[in-house]
């Protein structure tokens, strides 16, 4: 094999894919990149820099799907935020009147809300900005949603919270259930004759379809009972205890320090109280995971590739807090006076790094990937009809 | 390896026990077979052996059950995790995780297996039940065969001793039934695992039973022995048998070639005969083929789901008062086509009619009065608490007469009581009442999508007189199924579906024998002759008594 066929991104199968922990921190530390600035070209290029290699990285899965969803959310919140800044005013002042709307007068105890009035173009801007930050936010969120396999990643959980995780896992695999549920019901009143659109028909199967995710409920419980679910290893009394006080103390500790931390005369003690709390409730998860006598099966690797999607997302954001500090006023444009805004050259190609794992991380089998990658995609993937009838019979 | 010592179990408030006086054991390495018509605690007993009865579902058992030695009345049923391994009738159901291999681990992640013993243990049943290039596909999307292998494959990885099965072929067509019990055969012979299986199509599996366990009735003792002799005075028992029986073959035949050997002289008895077609007893179709005008009517029909047609350019037409199966593998498109025919998917190409009108164009009102569909799961079109308030509801729906539906209730299943709750219904009773609530209408098409899932034999016979009852007033019937006895019993025509496309089209008799998987037990037996049906040879053979 050549060099570059060497270097390029190997396909995604069971022992290859990604540790979904290193999705989560790339698109973590893209949204921590976006907190820090107000710039709308340089959200937009996160946006971009995310779209990108979740367009190029994602599966089929039902949860790859769920970025569409996250994106139309940022959109939502986007347009609330504008129309409150449009009804409500903003606090910024501003001397571009667009609109000036009739103001509803308020008494006296609400001083300081205002309904209606001038609507100024710099606090539309400042909205707008404002928006966009969260909508990036949320979009980033979304694609490690969209690229990180959810049951993977809480099979990466302390033994301690296996059980708790199960149970996520569970209540995830049963929502796709009730919603095919809730199709089967409503197609089924079509048979007897009655409407099956409409919100009332909705409404009727709704206890069909309880009773039926119930029965699911109770079977897979007797299932996973007869497969081991919930076997113990015996450990000793003491253990069992310094368990227990481990994870109350160490809980306590935390509320203590984040307490003293937030108020303002206990700065001084906040934060080694903090960080003791945080140790003994970890200590606490590792003793009781003791208990649990579970092993693993072919946990996702950590390894070079994981290491440099990781990496270039916390890249991004280090970047964008040095930028920061640096120079801030390149980061926050401002809206008054208003202003076009630039897009700053160094912070810009900061957040190309993000842009890695489109190159780094393995390609999915049968993936919409890019064109470079396509061809890889497609070879060990054929996409013939007799190939797609096998996967739905 | 499993045994019972006068065992009783009583549910919660229940006045009488559900099983009682059970005293057996099943021996290492057998593959034994539990019969019974439905409601004699199969189940009760299967579940009893991994100590979910009385540990999950509650109730009281009385007596012992050991399974290696571990009584299960102080082992929860995770601590039998390792000796038993249980699959339920719904693969669905039973699994925890989304894909083919991490389902296979689950089991072994529970007991702690250590990481290298996992891998190579899910290798090696991937490969002993063919499942390699299934490996990395996430469940919902396998078929029913593949998903009960992944379900057997999800217990074996932790070694179990013993292996429960509850009805593991009855959601299956003929060939992947056969992959299924192929396995089964091969871990009773290579692993030596010790198998209890319960199973209502007795064709399918009798002949590899090494024991069989009767359960006749309800709260009655058990009946234990070879699977010949249990055959000869089970209620229950495959068209082979019943064959046999009527032959007065001795020893019982148990599968379709001890039977051919013996059947020399039937088949010359019967050379001469000539079969009454199948279904066609009470001669609906007189003459009147040409002249009536189908009830329903595709032409070039396609039907895409997704990115996939799952149905292909289908031509069909049904008349008043034919019987018509339609035949096929999980998946080939059966249920889409029923389902096209009442109007819940839109046709991407050709034309559907039924009875005149264009089902995804029509109201549901209207629909009602031209096709009904029972479907899959009957208790889909159930929502009252009771069987009374269903009848009225489904008077109303029709428009009918008040007490119409509760009239074919009481025709369908005469002794059930008004206030019953659907839900505490056997499966039998629960489709016979989704039918009565269907026929209220009186649509002259009814589709019934498999309906003899789960039902004995005794509930499909009056199943099946039923039909046959409806045909004769002029109903015509379209039912999916993968039941090849009920094919050959009710059907005029089968019709053969294979990935969304008619590939056979024809009167049952030339259909069904020419196809080694389609074709029912008395057919394989009597070949080359053209008798399908138990029924058909008995008749005959009155025939030529009462002659000679």
């Amino acid at each position: 094999m050549t060099a570059p066929g060497r270097l390029r991104a190997p396909l995604a199968t069971r022992g290859r894919t990604l540790h979904a922990g290193a999705w989560w921190l790339w698109a973590l530390g893209l949204a921590t990149a976006a907190s820090r600035t107000t710039d709308p070209l340089l959200l937009g290029l996160l946006i971009g820099v995310a779209g990108y290699v979740v367009a190029a990285r994602r599966t089929d899965a039902p949860w790859a799907r769920s970025y569409g969803a996250f994106v139309k959310l940022g959109l939502v919140v986007l347009a609330i935020r504008l129309v409150f800044a449009f009804v409500l005013g903003s606090p910024v002042p501003g001397t571009h009147t667009l609109v000036t709307l009739p103001e509803l007068p308020l008494p006296d105890w609400a001083r300081g809300v205002r309904i209606g009035g001038r609507v100024t173009a710099e606090g539309m801007v400042f909205a707008l900005y404002d928006g966009l930050k969260l909508a990036t936010l949320l979009i980033c969120v979304g694609a490690a949603n969209a690229l990180a396999n959810p049951a993977r990643l809480l099979k990466s959980l302390p033994g301690a919270l296996y059980e708790a995780g199960v149970a996520v896992v569970v209540a995830m695999t049963f929502a796709p259930n009730l919603v095919a549920d809730v199709q089967r019901l409503r197609a089924a009143r079509r048979l007897r004759g009655r409407p099956d659109r409409g919100f009332k028909a909705l409404l009727q199967v709704g206890l069909p379809v309880l009773e039926g995710a119930l029965e699911r409920s109770v079977a897979l419980a007797a299932a996973m009972d007869a497969r081991g679910y919930g076997r113990t290893a015996q450990v000793p009394r003491a253990v069992r205890h310094t368990t227990t006080a481990l994870t109350l103390g160490g809980l306590l500790g935390i509320c203590a320090g984040t307490y003293g931390l937030l108020a303002a005369q206990g700065a001084g003690y906040g934060l080694p109280v903090l960080a003791a709390g945080l140790a003994a409730a970890l200590a606490g998860l590792w003793l009781g995971g003791r208990r649990s006598v579970r092993t693993r099966y072919r946990p996702d690797p950590w390894g070079l590739r994981a290491w440099l999607v990781a990496g270039s997302g916390v890249a991004v954001a280090a970047l964008m807090i040095w930028a920061n500090a640096y120079a801030p006023a390149a980061l926050h444009p401002p809206a008054v006076p208003l202003t076009a805004p630039e897009l700053p050259l160094w912070p810009a190609l900061s957040v190309l790094v993000g842009l890695v794992p489109a190159v780094a991380a393995p390609v999915p089998a049968g993936a919409p990937g890019p064109p470079a990658d396509r061809r890889t995609a497609g070879t060990a993937h054929p996409r013939n009809p007799k190939d797609l009838k096998e996967t739905t019979t | 390896m499993i045994r019972f010592e006068q065992v009783s179990v009583t549910y919660g408030d229940a006045g009488t026990p559900a099983v009682q006086g059970i005293d057996l054991t099943v021996p290492e390495g057998e593959l034994c077979l539990l019969v019974g018509p439905s409601g004699v605690g199969k189940s009760t007993v299967l579940n009893a052996v991994s100590g979910l009865v009385p540990h999950f579902t509650g109730g009281t058992l009385h007596g012992r059950v050991t399974v290696d030695g571990r009584d299960t009345r102080t082992h929860q049923p995770r601590e039998l995790a390792d000796v038993v391994g249980t699959v339920g009738q719904d693969p669905l159901s039973h699994f925890v995780t989304d894909t083919v291999e991490d389902e296979l681990a689950y089991g072994m992640e529970s007991l702690g297996l250590a990481p290298d013993v996992m891998r190579r243990r899910v290798e090696e049943t991937l490969d002993l039940l063919g499942l390699a290039d299934l490996r990395d596909r996430a469940l919902a999307t396998l078929s029913g065969g593949q998903q009960q292998r992944v379900a057997i494959g999800s217990v074996l990885t932790t070694h179990p001793k013993v292996l429960v099965l509850d009805e593991p072929t009855s959601a299956l067509d003929p060939a992947a039934a056969e992959e299924v019990l192929a396995v089964l055969q091969r871990l009773v012979h290579d692993l030596g695992t010790t198998v209890l299986l319960a199973e209502h199509r007795l064709e399918r599996v009798v002949q590899y039973a090494d024991q069989v366990i009767l359960l006749p009735a309800p709260g009655a003792a058990p009946v234990i022995g070879e699977p010949a002799e249990i055959m000869a005075v089970s209620p229950v028992h495959p068209p082979v048998v019943a064959l046999g029986r009527a032959a007065g073959w001795s020893p019982l035949p148990l599968t379709v070639r001890d039977a051919r050997r013996k059947a020399g002289a039937l088949r010359e008895r019967l050379a001469g005969q000539t079969p009454a077609s199948p279904g066609a007893a009470a001669g609906a179709r007189t003459g009147s083929e040409d002249a009536a005008a189908p009830v329903a009517e595709a032409a070039g029909l396609s039907v895409r789901r997704g990115r996939i047609d799952a149905l292909h350019r289908v031509d069909l037409a049904v008349r008043p008062g034919e019987t018509v199966a339609l035949m096929g593998r999980n998946g080939a498109g059966k249920s889409t086509l029923l389902n096209t025919l009442v109007g819940m998917h839109e046709p991407a190409a050709g034309s559907v009619r039924v009875g005149g009108a264009v089902p995804h164009r029509t109201g549901p009102r209207d629909l009602l009065r031209r096709v009904g569909l029972v479907p899959q799961e009957p208790r889909d079109l159930l929502y009252a608490d009771t069987v009374a308030a269903e009848c009225a509801a489904a008077d109303a729906d029709a428009g009918a007469t008040a007490g119409s539906c509760r009239a074919l209730v009481t025709r369908l299943l005469p002794d059930v009581p008004d206030d019953t709750h659907p839900r505490d219904l056997s499966e039998g009773q629960r489709l016979a009442l989704a039918l009565a609530v269907i026929l209220t209408a009186r649509p002259p098409l009814l589709l019934l999508d498999e309906p003899t899932r789960g039902l004995d034999y005794a509930a499909k016979a009056r199943l099946v007189t039923v039909l046959r009852d409806l045909a004769a007033e002029g109903h015509a019937i379209v039912l999916a199924t993968h039941d090849v006895e009920l094919a050959a019993e009710l059907a005029h025509r089968v019709v053969i579906l294979a990935d969304g496309e008619v590939v056979a089209d024809g009167p049952t008799a030339e259909v069904v024998v020419s196809s080694p998987s389609f074709a029912p037990q008395v057919s394989k037996v009597l070949a080359p002759l053209p008798w399908l049906t138990v029924p058909q040879v008995t008749h005959a053979l009155a025939e030529l008594e009462r002659t000679a």
